[in-house]
């Protein structure tokens, strides 16, 4: 337990457990010991609520099927859809910045990734967020529980087409390579009968789960050392039974938010904590957000931000408004993380995966795009989904804006900090890398606390939680 | 100007040569001379799932046109390439490249348990992995991460784009995103940041931190290499208007500057045609054959056809039956065109695709993408292939 009540400390859990804290907040609490401030996050993250984001689209489950629409009413439709996931991005996004809940929006982004999944139906998407959201913190089982029932998840991974006598195997795969178990704590065998257990679980037209009793095998199955007439439930329970699903969690969420460098010890202690405290997930994080390493000089300022981080943390910082938000995915796009268009199903590899020479010279132009009117010369890649919506589109891409077109409240940061505050303190509060003299220099000869800011913000240490 | 102004439009980083470690630097290492003979790899993306059969047509197959009632290709329009197969008539300023002996064809390229899902099938192509395999490095990053004597720089494997592909990141190395020369090179000029890296050297000792000066050092050298290089070959061949045209055309002047990269890689996108196939397919094949048509011209008048190998993939073709919506639905293999003056066999490389013996409704693929790649990395780009694709894979005699 760390007694170490300094504003750096506060600092980085914020950065790590949340977006980033201003400064008016850390001069507030800076004197806490690290258990009150981890007991005030996870305070101002009690309320789940459950977000509508799309709250005009719920009526869309009872549209017609596609199959009775017309050529120009299914392009339609599709173009609606990507336009709904799309504002589902820019909902989430924002809600991000805004919302006091730090810790669960952070948790929220990590089981985004854990449990990654693509839909062309931004109502399921929207589901499956909530499920997470609910749950981000809540007991693991429940969740995955919620996961595997989802309609988004068994579109995803064809468990809508796995059917007694003709298993499709996908869930049940990815359900211990990439949820639970991870490659190698598990046989082909396990996955065929797994598999058998799920057939029959299934979505309704209406978007909700159904048990289809006259689809699901059941026969008596072996899976990991038992024989039963198991269904899905059964097999979710028995694969929490075994350590190695806790010490996988432990090992994620330790890359998520610790380091991208695995620590053995660290994790092995960590998943045999999580294991003992029946998978709640809260145990875990507490654990590790009260750990002493949590905050040596190994783990502060040493990881690369992903770049939903970076994007939230500037936002966060200046309370920015978009009059044109899709330039967010476009962001997203250029900088390789785009929420709900994981890359596969396995999500982002994260840490210096993120980083190329063309994402880097956009992460360090964000700033200045964002906050000093900065000329956007690139473009993101489209999505290869959306090939199809290209396709339609006979008159190319929209051109675009070229500027962010955002406001940023410079008034209500400046007055944060107080009068005649210096340089090295300011970089020292924006940064979590300490910063070098040399750096220090650059930035000394510049008076106006604007461009000062914005200038800190380009510098790579930002770059850095 | 004041410094509000630089910061308005940087992006980058920018530092005095001498600054730069001598590891990174363009190829002070590697004698010109000794590259002489320096083979290109251009591969074109076609990103949505290229409807394969009515683009090469098996217009000698009733089947063709009993799965295609309303969007088959008219016997009359089709560019004949043998008894089988034609050409779409979009396609036609191919023909004499095709009659020329500088294209072939690879019918069925595909793989095994195939993915019918954009992303999961495109990532499998960029990757080289198994169908059920996650990778987080793409085949040319893995080929830079080879270290080869002539694949060290970032460089070494260029996209035309804003953004970089999958495909051409490594774990230790990356390729480069170039859609412009001279605006990468402002870009990375910025006064702002050429103080940033004025004194980096402390930084380049932390790990991730430095690993980001190290990535901006690299990126600014390549900057300057590639702008100044390219500067010395002015293009005078016609190129069609296109986006894509004029991407091609970038491409020729970095091979005619004698630019060392190896690899450039570029996408057409807009083929996942599941409505109203037929106006829209045309549309692109017209701007891809257009392109590649004046590419391969290009590249021939000045010398350099015989040291580029062009290869154009898609993540998979289309169902042999059109839906209902007068286009295609996902489907699996496809075919694979390669272009250039040392095709070792040109023409059609292998039997038209069998429309009878169908699994589920799609074509079985006879020859695996990764075979087309092991050939490329074992006979072109001259890498151990079973390195980079963890596996060895039965190379092909199209080179």
């Amino acid at each position: 337990m760390t007694p170490a009540n300094s504003s750096p400390a506060i600092k980085h859990l914020y950065s790590r457990a949340g977006f980033g804290i201003s400064y008016s907040e850390l001069q507030q609490i800076k004197h806490f010991s690290i258990d009150q401030a981890v007991s005030k996050l996870f305070a101002d993250s009690k309320n789940a609520g459950g977000l509508s984001f799309l709250p005009g689209a719920e009526n869309e489950a009872a549209l017609k099927p596609l199959s009775a629409l017309s050529e120009e009413e299914k392009k339609e439709r599709i173009r609606m859809a990507r336009q709904n996931v799309r504002q589902l991005n820019i909902s989430w996004l924002r809600h991000m910045w805004q919302a006091e809940s730090q810790l669960r929006e952070k948790l929220t982004l990590f089981w985004h990734g854990h449990f990654a999944c693509r839909s062309a139906n931004p109502i399921f998407l929207q589901q499956l967020n909530n499920i997470h959201r609910k749950n981000a913190f809540g007991n693991f089982k429940t969740m995955l529980l919620e996961v595997s029932r989802s309609p988004a998840m068994l579109q995803f991974l064809n468990n809508q087409q796995n059917r007694k006598g003709k298993p499709n195997e996908n869930f049940a795969r990815e359900l211990m390579e990439l949820f639970t178990l991870g490659r190698g704590n598990y046989t082909e065998k396990d996955v065929k009968e797994a598999a058998r257990a799920f057939t029959g679980w299934a979505y309704n037209r209406q978007g909700a789960f159904e048990f289809r009793p006259f689809l699901h095998d059941d026969g008596p199955k072996e899976f990991f050392g038992h024989t039963g007439n198991f269904d899905g439930a059964d097999i979710i329970d028995q694969l929490l039974e075994e350590p190695a699903a806790a010490q996988f969690i432990a090992r994620k969420l330790y890359a998520f938010l610790v380091s991208d460098t695995p620590n053995e010890k660290r994790i092995a202690e960590l998943g045999r904590h999580f294991y003992q405290s029946g998978y709640e997930i809260s145990a875990l994080v507490k654990k590790i957000l009260t750990a002493d390493w949590f905050y040596s000089e190994e783990v502060i300022g040493k990881k690369i931000k992903s770049p939903v981080e970076l994007l939230v943390g500037i936002n966060r910082l200046l309370n920015v408004q978009y009059r044109s938000p899709a330039v967010l995915i476009k962001f997203q796009s250029a900088l390789g993380q785009v929420l709900f268009y994981p890359p596969n199903v396995a999500g982002w590899a994260g840490g210096r995966n993120w980083i190329d020479s063309s994402s880097l010279m956009v992460r360090l132009k964000i700033p200045s795009l964002v906050l000093n009117g900065g000329i956007i010369d690139f473009d993101g890649k489209a999505d290869i989904e959306d090939e199809a919506v290209i396709a339609l589109d006979r008159d190319g891409r929209m051109a675009a804006n070229n500027q962010a077109m955002c406001t940023a409240d410079w008034s209500k940061f400046l007055k944060e900090f107080p009068v005649g505050m210096k340089v090295p303190e300011l970089a020292g509060f924006l940064l979590q890398p300490a910063i070098s003299t040399a750096r220090l220099k650059i930035l000394d000869n510049n008076s106006d606390s604007m461009s000062r800011t914005v200038e800190i913000l380009s510098l790579p240490e930002y770059q850095m939680c | 100007m004041k410094r509000r102004n630089f910061i308005k439009q940087s992006a980058l980083a920018s530092a005095g040569a001498y600054l730069i470690p001598s590891f990174l630097k363009p190829f002070e290492a590697v004698g010109m001379e000794q590259l002489s003979g320096y083979k290109n790899l251009v591969i074109i993306q076609l990103s949505g799932g290229n409807d394969g059969l009515n683009t090469v047509v098996p217009y000698g197959m009733d089947a063709y046109y009993q799965n295609r009632k309303t969007i088959a290709i008219p016997k009359t329009d089709i560019i004949k390439l043998d008894d089988l197969q034609g050409l779409h008539p979009a396609m036609a300023s191919l023909k004499g490249i095709y009659d020329q002996g500088l294209m072939s064809i690879i019918n069925s390229v595909g793989y095994p348990n195939p993915d019918r899902s954009h992303f999961r099938s495109m990532d499998i192509w960029q990757t080289a992995s198994e169908a059920d395999q996650f990778l987080s490095t793409g085949w040319i990053g893995r080929y830079l991460d080879s270290d080869c004597q002539t694949c060290k720089f970032a460089y070494t494997a260029l996209e035309v784009d804003d953004t970089l592909s999958l495909a051409l990141k490594g774990s230790g190395k990356k390729g480069i995103a170039v859609k412009n020369p001279a605006q990468l090179y402002r870009n990375t000029r910025e006064p702002f940041f050429k103080s940033v890296l004025s004194d980096h050297s402390e930084n380049l000792n932390e790990e991730n931190l430095g690993y980001l000066y190290k990535t901006m050092i690299e990126t600014y050298s390549s900057a300057d290499y590639i702008q100044k290089t390219s500067q010395t070959y002015k293009t005078h061949s016609e190129y069609p208007q296109t986006a894509f045209a004029n991407q091609l055309k970038t491409i020729s002047r970095f091979i005619n500057s004698g630019l060392k990269t190896r690899v450039y890689y570029v996408s057409l996108s807009g083929f996942d045609t599941h409505v109203g196939q037929k106006m829209q397919q045309a549309r692109l094949l017209k701007q891809y054959a257009d392109g590649v048509a004046a590419f391969v011209n290009d590249l021939k008048k000045n010398g350099k056809l015989n040291d580029t190998l062009v290869m154009t993939f898609s993540e998979f073709g289309r169902r042999v039956e059109q839906n209902a919506s007068n286009g295609t639905d996902h489907g699996t293999a496809n075919n694979v065109f390669l272009f250039g003056g040392s095709l070792k066999k040109a023409g059609i490389y292998n039997e038209a695709p069998n429309l009878q013996n169908l699994d589920n409704g799609d074509l079985k693929y006879q020859i695996d993408f990764r075979q087309v790649y092991a050939t490329l990395l074992d006979k072109w780009l001259e890498v151990s292939s079973s390195d980079i694709l963890s596996k060895k894979f039965t190379g092909l005699n199209f080179i």
